[in-house]
């Protein structure tokens, strides 16, 4: 077998059979199906039975104002609260009690329960009566609860993206902003965590003295590039497996735990997420342009510029940790170089805000096309539309990065790798720039 | 014919000089003991053998040509100490490090299974590495570095984490390394413990070659006609000897019977000094006082102290 490719297979089977990849193989998709399931799961079983609620309202105020809901009942009891209370709690119901208050205005409410009630039962009750008291006190001083209503405005901007073409297209910025973070972030956390695994991969076999051994056989670049392609699918690997397994783990979930009404209990708790204020119709319209903003974004461009600028990123990042771990006798004198290597990642995070403000910016659109900063930047960038040749342009310019990148680390990393006991310096790492093989 | 020769190398690390003009020859076959104090430049020469440094000026050959980076697959070199992955299994990485140099899987693991049943490891194939004592992990390092039968074994200090009973397996398995046709270099400081193994010597010390050849011609040349007398007598030696053909050195009362060392000065032969003992005193044992390497060593590093200062 090629060596190269026997070095790759050692630096991927290790890494993938490590106790610590498994785990956050494991946990990452556990975390993302947990936070997809999680307010569907909790709904099901709020939802689960039907609340019956005795009401016993001294003021009179409120009769007949209580509505059942979905899965909430009212009936009006009358009697005192002692009672009362005792017959509805041995049926396991719930008594809303509201006292005859000393001001005139009942603003205090108890409830009985002998379990914790839902917070729907709670949050229902408590919007129902600060209506009616609102609506009251407005009486009392002469408004018309109406005219109130009507001069209520919620102001819901859509804007609408125009191509080239012409096509219109509705985008909340707001997703595209989420969107934006998450993928810029991805790749940063990426890029840094297997560079510092190629780095001290490299330290590991210099300070072990492993390379005296094995550089008889092998060349020192094949060494380098294979722990560099080596850890990339690592990556990969736990990239499209926490991918795999998220779908996986909410697919046992839908099937096994809800008895496959999945979707339909999605679409009861959207439903009642529009519902639930006040018959309101704007927030079911938030709620569809959510989903259509997400529609009008090209997946298929986010996903294969996500792998792209995720390998490019690291190749070109992972080659100069390695020269780094190659460069320093041990791990501990790595501080000095890495804050350099890592400023431009570190300058990109730090410009985020401004880039996701002003996508089309000159500033973004630079810090876009830059290798050092590209990866992060383009990402951020890429939900909000970006001409295909800028993407095109900032691709190819990350190649040429990363192959210069890598052949200048090479050589730092030639002579590094097999030299001990000296204090490195920039100048020192300069000379051997330049040394014949 | 010499099979590797270093020819007036210098290395030279920033302000100090880690090799000076250093020449020496390995016989083919040999087993050579590349001997010197910390800090002589013992490893810089290794690695030069090796090619992971270049010599500032000065060449190495092998077997009659300049060095190339082919040779080095012919090399096995062992590192003092470490050179293997520790949080790898023995197993995996005996074979990973073999087909490295250039076995197929199949070769790699039947001569695994051969050394490992010699050297007596073959449970541990399973266990990482990093679980190992330092003797264990050396005789590991010892297996990879030997496996693909190179012609040139360098081993830098190998007895350095090792029980007595495990130095002398190492020593076998090295002399039957030599016999099937390797040749061996050790590094050590420890003069003592190659002594017997080695047949040729190189002494190194502030960066230059003090001494080399071979090692009974070495011993020969710094023999001093010392010999050791073990005898039953009260009398005094010294009304037996004429002070100016014989020098005691040493004497002592054992236990049972006395013991004295007499150096024979002006040539004289010791037929004549038993000639001269035996109608006195009644002699047990006789027997010349070799040097042993390590006062060989100390004698020409002072020597080459005292040349220094002048």
């Amino acid at each position: 077998m090629n060596k190269i490719a026997l070095i790759i297979q050692r630096e991927y089977l290790t890494r993938v059979r490590k106790k610590s990849f498994i785990v956050m193989t494991l946990i990452g998709p556990i975390l993302m199906a947990a936070m997809i399931l999680a307010p569907v799961y909790l709904s099901e079983i709020a939802s689960g039975k039907v609340t019956k609620v005795a009401i016993l309202d001294e003021t009179g105020w409120f009769f007949e104002k209580f509505k059942d809901q979905d899965k909430i009942d009212f009936y009006y009891v009358d009697g005192d609260l002692k009672t009362e209370k005792v017959k509805a709690l041995a049926n396991k119901d719930l008594l809303l009690y509201i006292p005859l208050p000393e001001l005139n205005i009942p603003v205090n409410a108890q409830l009985f329960a002998t379990d914790q009630p839902g917070l729907n039962v709670s949050a229902y009750i408590k919007s129902v009566m600060k209506n009616i008291v609102e609506t009251k006190r407005l009486m009392a001083v002469g408004i018309d609860p109406k005219v109130i209503k009507k001069t209520k405005t919620d102001i819901n901007l859509i804007t609408i993206k125009v191509d080239e073409t012409g096509n219109e297209q509705k985008s909340n910025t707001e997703v595209e902003i989420g969107l934006a973070y998450l993928a810029g972030f991805m790749i940063y956390f990426f890029i840094f965590m297997f560079g510092a695994q190629v780095m001290k991969g490299v330290s590991e076999e210099k300070s072990n003295r492993i390379v005296e051994v094995i550089i008889s056989s092998v060349k020192p670049f094949q060494l380098m590039m294979g722990k560099i392609v080596g850890v990339a699918l690592v990556g990969l690997t736990q990239f499209l497996l926490w991918i795999v397994l998220t779908f996986v783990f909410v697919g046992i979930f839908q099937s096994g735990i809800m008895g496959g009404d999945f979707a339909s209990v999605m679409q009861a708790q959207q439903g009642q997420m529009a519902a639930a204020q006040n018959g309101s119709g704007i927030n079911a319209a938030a709620f569809s342009q959510v989903s259509e903003v997400l529609g009008g974004i090209d997946f298929k461009v986010m996903i294969f510029s996500f792998l792209f600028y995720f390998l490019g990123g690291y190749l070109l990042y992972s080659s100069l940790f390695a020269a780094i771990g190659g460069a320093v006798d041990q791990q501990a004198d790595t501080q000095q170089f890495m804050l350099p290597v890592s400023l431009p990642l570190i300058f990109a995070v730090i410009s985020s805000s401004v880039v996701i403000q002003q996508p089309d910016s000159a500033f973004s659109v630079w810090m876009s096309m830059i290798p050092f900063t590209s990866p992060i930047i383009m990402m951020m960038r890429i939900p909000f539309g970006v001409p295909y040749w800028q993407i095109g342009v900032s691709l190819g310019l990350l190649v040429i990065g990363f192959v210069i990148t890598t052949w200048l680390a090479a050589k730092v990393y030639r002579v590094g790798i097999l030299m001990y006991g000296k204090k490195v310096s920039y100048a020192e790492l300069w000379k051997w720039l330049w040394y014949k093989e | 014919m010499a099979y590797l020769r270093v020819d007036n190398v210098t290395k030279t690390y920033a302000s100090q000089k880690a090799l000076d003009k250093v020449t020496l020859e390995v016989p083919g076959q040999s087993i050579y003991g590349l001997l010197g104090p910390n800090g002589a430049g013992k490893t810089t020469l290794i690695r030069i053998i090796n090619m992971i440094t270049r010599p500032d000026s000065g060449e190495v050959f092998i077997d009659g040509h300049p060095l190339t980076r082919e040779d080095i697959g012919n090399i096995g070199y062992m590192p003092e100490e470490r050179g293997i992955y520790k949080k790898m299994k023995v197993g995996e990485q005996a074979i990973y490090l073999a087909r490295l140099k250039g076995l197929s899987k199949a070769d790699a693991l039947k001569k695994l299974k051969f050394w490992f049943d010699r050297l007596e490891i073959g449970s541990w194939w399973n266990r990482k590495v990093e679980e190992l004592s330092k003797g264990m992990q050396q005789k590991v390092q010892f297996i990879v570095t030997i496996l693909h039968e190179p012609k040139l074994l360098i081993f830098d200090e190998p007895f350095s984490g090792f029980d007595p009973i495990n130095v002398n397996i190492l020593k076998d398995e090295i002399r039957y390394l030599n016999k099937q046709g390797a040749t061996i270099i050790f590094s050590t400081h420890n003069m003592a413990s190659v002594e017997e193994i080695c047949d040729h010597i190189t002494l190194i010390d502030k960066s230059r070659n003090v001494l080399s050849g071979e090692i009974h011609e070495i011993k020969d040349q710094f023999k001093t006609h010392t010999f050791n007398i073990a005898y039953h007598s009260e009398t005094a030696l010294t009304s037996i000897l004429n002070p100016s053909d014989y020098r005691i050195v040493k004497q002592e009362k054992l236990r049972d019977g006395f013991s004295a060392d007499i150096q024979l000065l002006n040539g004289t032969t010791p037929n004549r000094l038993l000639t001269q003992l035996l109608p006195k005193i009644e002699i047990v044992a006789m027997q010349e006082i070799l040097p042993s390497l390590n006062d060989i060593f100390i004698e020409v590093v002072n020597n080459n102290n005292r040349s220094a200062h002048e």
